[in-house]
């Protein structure tokens, strides 16, 4: 039975991440905002303590209803890891999205581990995130001439049948929070390398290099225009060696581009995070606006034709439209992924829609506010920077829509560039 | 919970909705088009799939109950197949469903199981008014309490088989508040003009009304001289054409979709293209966004959440700008082809664009 009723234990999650996003994330968000580069630690701890304490990923655990414990039916409720963690990136995107990438423990980086390492591989990777002190991951795709482009990366990996090990050669920049997987903390990235050029995709990888992996060096810390408390920073492998069983995946090329395409599916994941990610600015920037149209006692009025709005009223509501609509493609393609069911197409459209309307209701929100939209004392010209973001990384708005394109088709990629 | 699943016992129903759409509907439509005339037995058969007698209760002489969700469902595939007859089939809806919405209980024994227990019969509803300003909230057209009667006067524009109706639900200005009359045709002071020419939706037989001061006893106003609240009724105006402007859009989509992969164009197919590509991608994901928020708002008014009626409006505005977006696209990506008759989605396109102009056409 179709229904749009948030999932109860949703509820709760949704209210206490917004107690954060209140008194941790917001108060600071200037302050982050104006001092790049500067480490929200007193957020970083909290989370860090917040998450563990409450066991698992989870922040707040699932308590059964109490009414049901004695029924010895009691039905397993449905998964929503997914749908939980986009009411919490949402929320916490809300509260601040560049404070909200600094969230220490399972990011991009363990979600690639999570998608395609070994039971024994999530063991190993993924349980210092349980540790005392915060830590870090970041994944490593992107090249100096090799973006969008994934299939044209440079770095290779090759084998030492000695060692056993992995030789790591090349260069990844804009690696979201790889200072702080690589420095600030015992953390990871995953990098993505080839293990034979001439094989192209079928020859793609991802491998995990840890923190203080000797010929692994963080080089360059970007200056952004927005999502500014997070770092982004180049990372170069000179004869960076790891260990044989750091490869995700299998190590024997076929001729298929399986290994590839499995690598592909991580997104199929993440892009609805990073769109949840992208509706939380929007909602901060159109929250504002509403607030500030309350102060003066300028009431939209629901409801009326169009010939009868006024600009204002039709800009607003138009907002709101997008805006719902945007997240309700998100909500059925993180529902989709935890009910196991192919998501690609509708993933990639929450992602290009919501990368879209974040970036359009943030910039129309400017332009509504006048000099109040323009002005560093409120936070709407942040918000105006750090929602670009959301339309260019995970895939550029351009990309995705190509994936969408290539879904609705069925097109491979030879058949539509 | 979220889920995105009909029941069972839903997707029957628009399994064979679906049917009727594609092997019905479908093939009638350009014609229709052209005759501005259905098909004998078209609009009957839609009829019988029982679509709104299923969503009024057995104490009516229905068979099931009421949900706003199944009617955006099937309201969606039915506009798939022809919108002008997703409009003619579902015209009795707009005489039964505000009265089952808002009746009295006397109103809905007299008129509920007359409308839906025989064959289709051409119950309908004048809502619309011949003014570039019309506002359901905010008619022109007035009645006036006067002794034991209401005396209406106004002009509607667009009322669906008003010529040959059985009985018409007339929307007038009451002190402020718009409310409903149930009217015979013959009462007088009601004049029915000329049948309507209109851009698009040709075959669905439109007509304006005149109201001279035409006298009704008080229980003849919807729930009688308490009168009701236009709330629901406008809400399922605004998530009926919702569905039904993705149902268009989605036929655009599908015939663009199909059409650029068939042709070809130095050497590749037109959808190879990027720039065309890119287009079929924009309309299939605001079709599935608008799809979307026409189900959210149609399962609030179920719920009877507070906001529901927001959402139906969120709902409503979305889909006006998607249905014409999607199916000048379409008309687009076909080129040249697409401005000639011989397909079908220039007729989209018209029919897309009056999607604003249609609040008082359809209600599920």
């Amino acid at each position: 039975m179709i229904s749009f009723e948030m999932p109860k234990p949703l509820v709760q999650t949704r209210r206490v991440v917004e107690t954060v996003a209140e008194n941790m994330m917001r108060p600071i968000s200037r302050e982050m905002d104006e001092n790049e580069h500067e480490i929200p630690w007193a957020y970083i701890q909290f989370m860090h303590t917040a998450t563990k304490a409450m066991g698992s990923s989870s922040m707040v655990a699932e308590d059964p209803p109490k009414e049901k414990k004695e029924d010895p039916k009691k039905k397993k409720y449905p998964p929503i890891n997914y749908q939980r963690l986009m009411v919490m990136v949402e929320m916490l995107s809300w509260g601040d999205a560049g404070i909200y990438l600094c969230t220490p423990g399972g990011m991009l980086g363990a979600a690639a581990v999570g998608a395609a390492g070994t039971p024994e591989q999530k063991k190993l990777f993924l349980s210092r995130f349980q540790g005392k002190e915060p830590v870090f991951d970041a994944m490593a795709m992107t090249e100096p001439e090799a973006g969008s482009d994934t299939s044209a990366i440079r770095t290779t990996a090759v084998l030492d049948e000695k060692t056993n090990e992995w030789i790591l050669n090349g260069e990844k920049i804009f690696v979201t929070a790889g200072n702080k997987a690589l420095i600030d903390s015992k953390g990871f990235i995953v990098v993505w390398a080839s293990l034979d050029l001439k094989a192209g995709r079928a020859g793609i990888r991802s491998f995990v290099i840890e923190a203080d992996t000797p010929g692994c060096k963080v080089t360059k810390m970007e200056e952004k225009l927005g999502i500014r408390a997070s770092d982004t920073v180049s990372v170069v492998m000179q004869d960076c060696r790891v260990p044989f069983e750091n490869l995700l995946g299998s190590p024997t090329i076929e001729k298929s581009t399986k290994g590839y395409k499995s690598a592909m599916q991580t997104f199929d994941a993440t892009r609805p995070i990073v769109a949840a990610s992208a509706l939380g600015v929007a909602r901060a920037a159109l929250e504002f606006v509403l607030e500030k149209l309350n102060e003066e006692e300028i009431t939209i009025r629901y409801g009326l034709p169009r010939q009868k709005m006024t600009n204002l009223e039709r800009e607003i509501i138009d907002m709101e439209t997008q805006l719902r609509a945007a997240w309700l493609l998100t909500v059925k393609a993180l529902w989709m992924a935890d009910n196991k069911k192919s998501n690609a197409l509708i993933a990639s459209m929450s992602k290009v829609k919501a990368g879209k309307v974040a970036t359009n209701i943030t910039q129309k929100a400017v332009e509504v506010m006048g000099p109040l939209g323009y002005s560093r004392e409120y936070l709407l010209e942040k918000w105006f920077r750090d929602a670009k973001i959301n339309d260019i990384f995970e895939g550029t708005g351009q990309i995705n829509l190509l994936v969408v394109a290539r879904n609705i088709l069925g097109y491979r990629g030879s058949q539509l560039r | 919970m979220y889920s995105f699943t009909p029941t069972e016992e839903q997707q029957m129903l628009l399994d064979a909705v679906r049917r009727y759409a594609e092997q019905d509907l479908r093939p009638a439509a350009r014609d229709a088009d052209e005759k501005s005339e259905f098909p004998p037995g078209l609009i009957e058969k839609g009829w019988e799939l029982g679509i709104l007698q299923a969503s009024i209760p057995e104490e009516f002489d229905g068979f099931g109950d009421y949900s706003a969700l199944t009617g955006v469902l099937a309201a969606e595939i039915m506009a798939y197949g022809d919108l002008s007859s997703a409009f003619a089939v579902m015209t009795p809806n707009l005489f039964a469903l505000p009265i089952f919405f808002s009746g009295s209980e006397d109103q809905k024994k007299e008129y509920l199981p007359a409308v839906i227990a025989a064959e289709w019969k051409p119950y309908t509803a004048a809502m619309i008014e011949p003014s570039f300003n019309f506002d359901p909230g905010e008619l022109s057209t007035t009645a006036v309490l006067k002794g034991d009667s209401y005396l209406i006067s106004g002009e509607k524009t667009y009322v669906p088989f008003a010529q040959e109706a059985e009985m018409i639900l007339v929307y007038a200005n009451l002190d402020g508040e718009t409310q409903g009359f149930i009217i015979s045709r013959d009462t007088k002071g009601v004049s029915i003009g000329e049948r309507q020419k209109t851009l698009g939706i040709h075959a669905c037989p439109l007509y304006p009304i005149t109201l001279d001061k035409v006298k009704i006893p008080l229980n003849q106003r919807l729930n009688g001289a308490e009168g009701h609240d236009q709330k629901s009724i406008l809400a399922s105006y605004q998530v009926a054409l919702s569905a039904m402007a993705v149902g268009v859009a989605q036929a655009a989509f599908e015939y663009a979709r199909d059409y650029a992969k068939e042709r070809e164009v130095f050497g590749v197919k037109v959808a190879q293209k990027q720039a065309i590509a890119f287009m079929i991608a924009e309309m299939g994901t605001e079709i599935e966004a608008i799809r979307l928020l026409a189900w959210e708002a149609a399962w609030m008014l179920d719920e009877g959440k507070e906001e529901a009626g927001r959402h139906a409006y969120l709902a409503y505005n979305g889909a006006i700008d998607m249905v014409m977006m999607v199916t000048d696209q379409a008309v687009q990506i076909l080129g040249g082809h697409g401005y000639i008759r011989e397909h079908p989605v220039e007729m989209w396109m018209r029919n897309g664009r009056g999607f604003a102009a249609f609040t008082g056409l359809a209600m599920v």
